[in-house]
């Protein structure tokens, strides 16, 4: 039978191994990647389209890919999530429209990728007609990234001091104003922090893209040509064995967007909290 | 003034941005569900979640090596990331100095953001290798799979725990410790019973997440149609079958593809339901 003392000193022990084994897993995995594909990255390799598949070239057609289908994503995304946050928190009297609207969204939150790209497959690309496109795969990921911007929004405007609404309506601002005036410029730090979180998400997405915007290799031109995103090009060169260290190199591109994006969330949390 | 009838419209759209959650819901369910209803109907629920046969292309479609794969590997990704979850909570929260917190809490978190496809590809150039080389066979397995789960859902794992332990109040632990009770009998006795619910609800989204994930799962696991039968068995979940087939499946093939989907979104609503409930139960207390 251990003492006190001793079961607390094991305790620790044990716990602080835990806490060192995940550091060092995550700076194992980021050492690892950086290493091996840092080498690879060069301007030819970021400005050039691919040759032979990807054995050779570049990724320009796929950055470009990333960007539009996270642009059309948040060209959805962001005006519904944050017009969504306004209503609930500023003009919704009844609670359970709140309520289930809170609802809807984790369940939104919690469906996988998966299921997200059978149903943008089989109404975007199947019943609208879009086709496998930028549209059909920005539209499905819209869908993935609303509950992340509608959340973090919502909790942004609630912060805003009730003070802040009372001096504006107080001067005799309509209540449309003082949401436009004062309350979202006080909240945009909050609603910048989801939005970029959620282009981090849509970003990395992989199955539902793959299942909706297709794989093409070549740049796309319009909103209704099939694309191919960053993640589905790193899928497809390592799956089919295309080249090892142009997958590195792809892997290393795409998770410095992922990591800037987040950093600046963070950052952005940092300077709100007050210390 | 023109603004004043403007608001009213402003309003209705910003209404209308509201429900749209709801609306995507209720559409992704009833677009999922169409295509995969009819034919669970016709081929009859039981056949299709016990049947063991999964060949398309001869008219078989039974999903139950899918089912236990996923389950399976679900369960071996808690068994990863439960420790290592709650272990970091717990010395997180209680143990480790704020400075060194405020440090590694954030990487930690760099963990949840990595998309799912770097941790396949790692899994694929890395893992998999050295499981072959380890123990033979092809190296694409539950093991593999378990692992690289288990590391995906830690971060999910750990924050909503260590949230849930920040959260008991300050005076239960100062009522313990005043006792005379070490701090390490302070935590198991008093801090996390009383976070408990928390604990557990981070456990159940990581099953969640588990269960959701597809990418890093099809990289790893072998996708081999068949009930696994050991940690190094190879094997294909539910995600897997979907991802790896709609791609070519058409006709009945395809449909069969949106019943694997139907089967997925309940087991994940269930989770999910069963997650908040779990919180909200704890929240009320």
């Amino acid at each position: 039978m251990l003492t006190p003392k001793a079961k607390e000193r094991l305790a620790l022990i044990i716990l602080g191994s835990i806490a060192v084994l995940t550091v060092a897993i995550l700076a194992i995995t980021l050492g690892y990647l950086l290493a091996k594909g840092l080498p690879a990255i060069n301007w030819e390799f970021l400005s050039q389209a691919p040759r032979r598949m990807g054995r050779q070239g570049g990724i320009f057609p796929f950055i470009l890919s990333t960007f539009y289908l996270t642009g059309v994503a948040l060209f959805l995304a962001v005006p519904v999530g944050v017009g969504a946050a306004i209503y609930l928190t500023e003009y919704a009297k009844v609670r359970w429209l709140t309520t289930t609207v809170r609802f809807f969204t984790e369940i939104l939150a919690g469906i996988p990728s998966i299921v997200f790209g059978l149903f943008g497959f089989i109404f975007f690309v199947i019943t609208l007609g879009f086709g496998w496109s930028l549209l059909s795969g920005g539209l499905t990921l819209a869908l993935m990234i609303l509950p992340t911007i509608l959340r973090t929004a919502e909790e942004a405007i609630k912060t805003v001091p009730y003070s802040y609404r009372e001096g504006s309506l107080a001067l005799g601002a309509t209540q449309g104003q003082t949401i436009w005036k004062i309350v979202l410029p006080s909240a945009l730090p909050g609603i910048l922090t989801g939005i970029i979180l959620a282009v981090g998400r849509a970003v990395g997405e992989t199955a539902a893209v793959l299942l909706t915007a297709g794989s093409s290799v070549l740049p796309p031109l319009g909103l209704l040509d099939s694309a191919r995103s960053l993640s589905v090009h790193l899928y497809i060169l390592a799956v089919e064995g295309i080249s090892t260290e142009k997958a590195f190199a792809t892997a290393v591109v795409l998770i410095t967007l992922v990591l800037i994006l987040n950093f600046t969330a963070t950052k952005l949390v940092r300077r709100l909290t007050p210390q | 003034m023109k603004l004043k009838k403007v608001e009213p419209w402003i309003r209705t759209l910003l209404f209308l941005a509201a429900v749209f959650s709801i609306l995507a819901v209720v559409l992704i369910i009833v677009f999922v569900f169409k295509e995969g209803l009819p034919f669970l109907r016709k081929w009859g629920l039981t056949t299709f979640i016990f049947g063991e046969n999964w060949s398309p292309t001869r008219g078989n479609f039974g999903i139950f090596p899918m089912l236990l794969g996923s389950i399976y590997l679900t369960l071996g990704a808690i068994l990863i990331g439960l420790p290592l979850g709650v272990g970091c909570a717990i010395f997180f929260a209680e143990f480790a100095p704020a400075k060194i917190t405020s440090w590694v809490r954030p990487a930690v978190e760099v963990l949840a953001a990595i998309p799912s496809v770097i941790y396949g590809f790692l899994g694929l150039l890395v893992l998999v290798p050295w499981l072959r080389q380890l123990y033979g066979g092809t190296g694409f397995s539950l093991l593999a799979g378990s692992l690289v789960l288990g590391i995906m859902i830690l971060p999910t794992v750990m924050t909503v725990s260590e949230d849930a332990i920040r959260a008991v109040p300050l005076s239960y632990k100062e009522g313990s410790l005043a006792l005379g009770a070490t701090r390490w009998q302070t935590i198991s006795k008093i801090t996390l019973p009383a976070a408990q619910s928390g604990i557990v609800a981070s456990v159940v989204l990581g099953m969640g997440r588990a269960l959701g994930e597809t990418m890093a799962v099809i990289m790893i696991t072998g996708n081999v149609a068949q009930v696994p039968t050991s940690l190094l068995s190879p094997l294909r979940t539910l995600t897997g079958n979907i991802a790896l087939e709609m791609g070519y499946a058409a006709g009945q093939h395809q449909q069969a593809l949106f019943a694997t989907g139907v089967i997925l979104f309940i087991l994940i609503f269930v989770l999910t339901s069963l997650a908040n409930l779990v919180r909200w139960k704890g929240a009320t207390h």
